[in-house]
């Protein structure tokens, strides 16, 4: 704890990146350039997101990682043991204990409340990117609103397979201004970016990017009248705790085809579990 | 005059900073709620929580333009010493602070470009006090609809035409503070 400065980075670079973050709660969902540090991660491990945290943390905090909803996945264990070093601040895998989550392509099922900030790791922050490389002309779309392009993405996903076949980093419109990328999560996730009373920010460390959702913000997802959006998730419910609501994940569990359903939010599963809940597969 | 221009810094500055800076997010996250901020004793007559808000977010990155009696060399020489921030012009400046009659015109202050609306400046307001009585605020970060104490409603509406460009304010009195956003809408 000694050895470094408070959550790690160096005051200079915590104030940029602050400064970043007030600049992206004024212009909800407009990227906002940043000087990305090099973290002691590697590229695509949650650079963004870390030092978004780092520089949101107080000794206060109670810190929760989530990767794909999982506490106990190998990207959220050495997040939290990180900042737990550095930072010395508490951790929970509790959903509702924790005033600052970092996330990695899951919006906990718990409805988060105020106070809370919901950091998310960003791979490409930028919604037009496989639609047009080019960093100087997604920029002029967003600044010209031009964003036909998305549109014939999707109606391209409707005439080759019937429907919207994007099923994660479904992009969404906020405010009625810019088209975002929210992160890879599921479209399942993407009713409960719009009108959420916490703090959401988004932190592409590869990219140096920064983006936020101010609370109670309009978040709507792209679709058309007669192919309207829809959150989907497996039509199953979960093998160990029985959720109907929650988001699944599939399993192979042998070699005969014999696959099971569980939540992918750990806090949410076992919660129910210890309530009492039971799926079909549970011991 | 020496003694005076070396104290009143954070005594802690990355937990204290942390902690101030928090308050800001919040309030810039949450336009119209009061929000406590401590840690910081300038000269007067710039406040606590302006005080803190300025150690918070600059250093040597960022030009600062000082308005009207914030242009005194009590806080010139404080803010030097503990941000080592530039002292600019209006036109050129991130941060400018002062009163409201002080900081005005708006029209000088960069307000971004199409492609980059975070390239704009964000007005640090001293206001002899804030009340959660005022002007209807509605937007982002406000569910349903909140009021505070405004300077000027008219130019808080001029500036919201401009999105996504435009200014962002925080207002300071005492240890308090609020945040507006250009995103706001103010009626």
């Amino acid at each position: 704890m000694t050895e470094y400065n408070f959550a790690y980075l160096d005051e200079q670079t915590k104030r940029m990146i602050r400064r970043a973050i007030l600049k992206g709660l004024a212009i909800p969902g407009y990227q906002v350039p940043f000087a990305s540090r090099e973290m002691p991660m590697p590229y695509g491990w949650g650079t963004g997101g870390v030092q978004v945290s780092a520089a949101v943390l107080t000794p206060d905090d109670t810190f929760k990682v989530i990767d794909q909803g999982a506490d106990d996945t190998t990207n959220a264990v050495s997040i939290r043991t990180f900042f737990q070093r550095t930072a010395g601040v508490v951790t929970t895998t509790a959903t509702r204990d924790a005033t600052v989550i970092q996330t990695r392509h899951r919006i906990p099922e718990e409805p988060l409340h105020e106070g809370q900030i919901l950091v998310y790791q960003v791979p490409i922050p930028e919604p037009l990117r496989f639609l047009e490389p080019r960093e100087s002309e997604t920029r002029k779309m967003h600044s010209l609103e031009e964003y036909g392009l998305m549109h014939v993405k999707l109606y391209e996903d409707i005439s080759r397979h019937g429907h919207i076949a994007t099923s994660y980093a479904y992009p969404v419109k906020v405010e009625g201004r810019y088209v975002m990328d929210p992160s890879p999560i599921p479209k399942f996730d993407n009713p409960k970016l719009g009108d959420m009373a916490a703090i959401q920010l988004f932190g592409a460390g590869r990219e140096q990017r920064i983006y936020a959702l101010p609370p109670y913000t309009q978040v709507v997802s792209l679709d058309f009248e007669d192919h309207p959006f829809e959150a989907s998730k497996a039509n199953h419910c979960c093998g160990m705790c029985g959720a109907t609501d929650s988001y699944l994940d599939e399993l192979i569990i042998d070699d005969a085809g014999g696959r099971m359903f569980v939540c992918s939010d750990t806090d949410y599963c076992e919660a129910r579990q210890a309530m009492g809940h039971k799926g079909k597969d549970a011991a | 005059m020496q003694a005076n221009t070396l104290s009143g810094g954070f005594t802690k500055p990355a937990a204290q900073s942390a902690h101030a800076f928090r308050r800001v997010l919040e309030a810039m996250a949450r336009p119209g709620t009061i929000q406590d901020i401590e840690g910081a004793a300038p000269p007067a007559p710039m406040s606590p929580a302006m005080g803190a808000v300025l150690l918070t977010l600059c250093d040597t990155e960022t030009p600062v333009y000082l308005a009207g009696d914030m242009d005194c060399e009590a806080v010139r020489t404080w803010l030097a010493f503990h941000t080592g921030a530039p002292f600019v012009g209006p036109a050129h400046c991130m941060f400018a602070v002062g009163s409201w009659d002080a900081l005005a015109p708006l029209a000088v202050y960069p307000i971004g470009t199409s492609e980059y609306p975070d390239r704009s400046a964000t007005l640090i307001v001293e206001r002899s006090e804030l009340s959660v009585k005022g002007a209807t605020l509605t937007g982002p970060g406000i569910k349903g609809q909140t009021t505070l104490s405004v300077p000027d409603v008219d130019a808080f509406q001029t500036n919201r035409k401009l999105f996504p460009l435009g200014l962002d304010f925080i207002l300071t009195s005492g240890a308090r503070l609020a945040a507006l956003p250009r995103s706001t809408k103010v009626s």
